[in-house]
C-alpha cells in the first residue's frame, strides 16, 4: 500500500533572513520625517518631575544618551531567541524581531489570499509606501513624552505591519516578539495596524531580553480601527528588571469600531507607558486595560487618555496594579469629553493591590468634561489583601503564600478576563502565573 | 478518633470573652448538632476551632485524633482534616471556583507531586452533578454572584472534595428556600460515613429534620447547657431557648 503524502505544512517555515533593504532605498516621506524627527529630539528638552505628564516619575533613569542603537544579535544567539519565541498555540503569523532586525517570519497561507498585509515594517516601506504614509505616527504625542517619539521617529526601522482588509475578519490571533539582547542598546520596536471598514483581527506583542543586562527600548503603537472593524491587541511587556522601557501607544476608532488594548506589564526597571484613545466617529468604543506586576525596584508610569470626540461614543479602562517589594506604580488617567460629544459613557477604574508596606501606588484620575449629556465615572482604590479571603482560602488547606498569590493572581486576572479572545486569554493567564511563581 | 473541645475559653481578640469552658466531643462517624440563641457562641466557636485570627484562645485545647490543633495555622488545620462550611462563604474575584478546589487538593499533596489533572476534573464534575450544580461554575470566580444556595452548596462540593475528618457546619441552613435546603441536606448526607464526624450548627430545628443529629448540644452563655437526642431539637422548637435559660437560673440559685 502506498504511503499517505503528508499535508503540506501549514506555516512556511522560520528561517533566519537576510539584511534589510538598505537606508538609501527608503521613500522620500519616511526619511524627511526621520530628518525633522532627529531636530525634534534635540530641540525638545528632557522632561522634569515639574511636568504636568511627568509628575511624581522616576527621571533619573531615563536618559538616552546612555544607549545606543542596537547592533545586530550573533546568529547562535538569533538562535536560541527564535527557539525561545513560544507565544500562543495557532496563529495567524509570526514575526520575529532581535534588536531591531527580522529573525523569522511566517503567515498562515490563508491568510494571505484574503488581502491581508502582514510584514516586516522594513518591508512595507518599499512595497505599500503610500499606504503606510498615512497612518505612520500620524498622531501627535499628547501625553509628555513628545521628546521621546520624536527619538522614535528618528530612530526606527523596524517592526510590524498589520494591514486588514475592508470586511475581513482574521479569526486566529497573529503575533510578533520584540527581543532585546547585548548592553548598553537601544530598541525602537513599532508596531501598526490598520483595520479597514468592518474588518476583525487580534495581535499579540511580546517584548522580551535576552539577557538580564541594562537596555533600553523606545516603542511606539500606531493602532487604527475603522468604521464598525474590531481590533484587539495585547502587549505582553516581559524585558530583562534592568531595561528602561518607554511605549506609546495611539489608538484611534472610527464611527462604530470598537478596540481593545490590553497591557501585561510584568518586566523592565523603569517603564513609562502612554496609552491615548482618541473616539473619533459616532459609536466607537475603546476597552483601556491592564495589569501590572510590579516587584524589586520597579516603576511603571502609566499615563492615559480617553479622547471622546464624537458623540455616542464609549469607553472603558480598567487598570490594575499589583506591588511587592519596593515597587511604584503610578497612573495617570484623564477623559476629556469634547463639546460634540454627547452621549459618552466614559469610564475610568485603577485598583491597587499592596503587598508590601514599601511599596509606592499613584493614582492621578482625572476629568475634562466640555458635553453635557455624558456618563463618566473614575475612582482609584488602594488595599491590601482581603483579611477573610486569606482565611477562606488557608481554611481549605492553601497555605497562606500560596493563597496570597492566588488572590493576586485572580486580582489581576479579572483585567485579563475581558479580553475578548480565549485562546490569548489562557496564554496571558500562563504568563501572570509564571511571573507571580515564586512570590 | 474524635474532634476533642477542652474547656476551652475564647475571646474576640484584646477583647469580651465568648466561649467559656466550652467541652464537647465529636466522634467519628456521628453527627452533633449544636443549637443556642442568638449571640450563644454558635458560630464563634467553628471560628475559633478553624482558627480565625480575630479571636484568641486564653485557655483549653481542640484535640483532632490526640493531636492539639491550636497552635497550627488555619491552613495546616485544614490539612490535618477539619473543615468548615461558612456562613457567609466568601467571594474571590478572579479565581475559578475549579482553580480554587484544585489548589486546596494539591496543598494536600506532597512536595513535587502533582494532581492529576483528568481524575481530579472526573471527581469534580462528578460531585457538582450530584449536587445539582451546573458545570459552568468550574469557571466562575469563586462565590461571586452566586445566590445564597449556590454558595451554600458550593461549600457542600468543596467539603465532599476535600474529604474532611471532622466537618463543622456553620448555619449552613440560612438563607435558603426550602428547595435549596433539600439538596444541601442531600449533599451533607451523602458524606456521613464512618469516616467523618459532623458538628451542624444552627439557629433553628429546621436544618435537623434533614440532617437527622444523632446527638443535639445547646450553647448558651459559651458553654454547653444541655446535651441529648435529637428531641431535644423538638423540644426546642416548640418551646423556644427561654425555658433553659430559666432552668439555668433556677439550678443556679438552688
Amino acid at each position: 500500500m502506498r504511503a499517505l503524502k503528508p499535508a503540506p505544512p501549514f506555516f512556511m517555515t522560520d528561517s533566519l533572513l537576510q539584511d534589510a533593504p538598505s537606508a538609501a532605498a527608503l521613500p522620500e516621506w519616511f526619511t524627511k520625517a526621520k530628518a525633522s524627527a532627529t531636530s525634534a529630539f534635540e530641540a525638545l528638552p528632557m522632561p522634569t518631575r515639574r511636568d504636568e505628564f511627568w509628575r511624581f516619575s522616576n527621571l533619573k533613569a531615563l536618559d538616552p544618551q546612555d544607549f545606543t542603537p542596537a547592533r545586530p544579535v550573533a546568529s547562535e544567539v538569533c538562535e536560541e531567541l527564535l527557539a525561545s519565541s513560544s507565544g500562543i498555540k495557532a496563529s495567524a503569523g509570526r514575526l520575529v524581531f532581535a534588536n531591531d532586525q527580522l529573525l523569522a517570519r511566517n503567515t498562515d497561507a490563508e491568510l494571505a489570499k484574503t488581502g491581508v498585509l502582514w510584514m516586516p515594517l522594513s518591508e512595507a516601506l518599499h512595497s505599500h509606501s503610500e499606504l503606510l504614509s498615512r497612518y505612520f505616527m500620524r498622531t501627535e504625542s499628547v501625553l509628555g513624552s513628545a521628546k521621546f517619539q520624536a527619538l522614535h521617529r528618528s530612530s526606527v526601522k523596524e517592526g510590524s505591519f498589520l494591514y486588514v482588509p475592508k470586511g475581513v475578519s482574521v479569526s486566529a490571533p497573529l503575533e510578533a516578539f520584540h527581543w532585546l539582547a547585548g548592553s548598553g542598546q537601544a530598541v525602537f520596536p513599532h508596531t501598526i495596524i490598520v483595520a479597514e471598514e468592518g474588518s476583525s483581527v487580534t495581535m499579540v506583542d511580546w517584548f522580551k531580553s535576552a539577557s538580564e543586562a541594562r537596555n533600553m527600548a523606545c516603542g511606539v503603537n500606531d493602532l487604527h480601527v475603522g468604521a464598525g472593524a474590531e481590533v484587539r491587541y495585547v502587549c505582553i511587556q516581559d524585558w530583562s528588571r534592568q531595561t528602561v522601557s518607554l511605549h506609546a501607544n495611539a489608538t484611534t476608532v472610527a464611527e462604530r469600531g470598537s478596540a481593545t488594548h490590553l497591557g501585561l506589564h510584568l518586566g523592565g526597571l523603569f517603564s513609562r507607558i502612554e496609552s491615548l484613545s482618541r473616539l473619533n466617529g459616532a459609536g466607537a468604543r475603546s476597552d483601556m486595560l491592564a495589569a501590572t506586576v510590579a516587584d524589586s525596584a520597579q516603576e511603571f508610569d502609566q499615563r492615559t487618555l480617553q479622547d471622546h470626540r464624537s458623540p455616542e461614543t464609549y469607553s472603558d479602562l480598567l487598570y490594575k496594579n499589583a506591588l511587592y517589594d519596593q515597587a511604584k506604580t503610578i497612573v495617570s488617567g484623564l477623559i476629556r469629553v469634547e463639546p460634540q460629544a454627547h452621549k459618552t459613557d466614559a469610564f475610568q477604574k485603577v485598583r491597587n493591590l499592596i503587598l508590601s508596606p514599601d511599596a509606592e501606588a499613584n493614582s492621578l484620575p482625572g476629568l475634562e468634561i466640555l458635553a453635557d449629556d455624558v456618563r463618566c465615572s473614575h475612582g482609584a482604590t488602594t488595599g491590601e489583601i482581603d483579611a477573610e479571603e486569606l482565611f477562606y482560602m488557608q481554611s481549605r488547606g492553601i497555605p497562606a503564600r500560596d493563597a496570597y498569590r492566588l488572590i493576586t493572581f485572580g486580582f489581576l486576572n479579572e483585567v485579563l478576563e475581558r479580553f475578548p479572545d480565549q485562546t490569548v486569554r489562557e496564554r496571558l493567564q500562563e504568563t501572570l502565573r509564571a511571573r507571580l511563581h515564586g512570590h | 478518633m474524635s474532634l476533642v473541645i477542652q474547656n476551652l475559653h475564647a475571646r474576640v481578640v484584646g477583647g469580651q470573652e465568648i466561649l467559656r469552658g466550652l467541652n464537647l466531643e465529636i466522634e467519628k462517624g456521628r453527627v452533633h448538632a449544636i443549637m443556642g440563641p442568638n449571640g450563644s457562641g454558635k458560630s464563634t466557636l467553628s471560628k475559633i476551632i478553624a482558627g480565625h485570627p480575630d479571636y484568641e484562645v486564653t485557655s483549653g485545647e481542640v484535640l483532632l485524633d490526640g493531636t492539639n490543633i491550636l497552635p497550627l495555622s488555619p491552613d495546616a488545620r485544614a490539612r490535618a482534616g477539619l473543615f468548615l462550611a461558612f456562613q457567609y462563604p466568601v467571594e474571590i474575584p478572579g479565581v475559578s471556583n475549579a482553580n480554587f478546589i484544585r489548589a486546596a487538593r494539591q496543598a494536600r499533596l506532597a512536595e513535587g507531586e502533582e494532581l492529576d489533572a483528568v481524575d481530579y476534573y472526573g471527581e469534580l464534575y462528578k460531585e457538582m452533578d450530584s449536587l445539582e450544580i451546573p458545570r459552568s461554575f468550574t469557571a466562575r470566580s469563586v462565590n461571586e454572584g452566586f445566590s445564597g444556595g449556590e454558595k451554600k452548596r458550593n461549600e457542600v462540593l468543596q467539603m465532599a472534595m476535600l474529604q474532611p475528618s471532622y466537618a463543622i457546619l456553620d448555619e449552613t441552613d440560612s438563607g435558603l428556600d426550602i428547595d435549596a435546603l433539600k439538596i444541601v441536606a442531600a449533599g451533607v448526607n451523602a458524606q456521613r460515613s464512618s469516616n467523618v464526624g459532623m458538628l451542624v450548627i444552627t439557629h433553628y430545628q429546621r436544618l435537623l429534620d434533614y440532617i437527622t443529629p444523632d446527638v443535639v448540644h445547646v450553647l448558651v452563655g459559651g458553654r454547653i447547657v444541655r446535651t441529648a437526642g435529637p428531641e431535644l431539637a423538638h423540644e426546642l422548637e416548640s418551646k423556644g431557648y427561654d425555658w433553659i435559660r430559666e432552668d439555668l437560673a433556677e439550678s443556679a440559685s438552688a
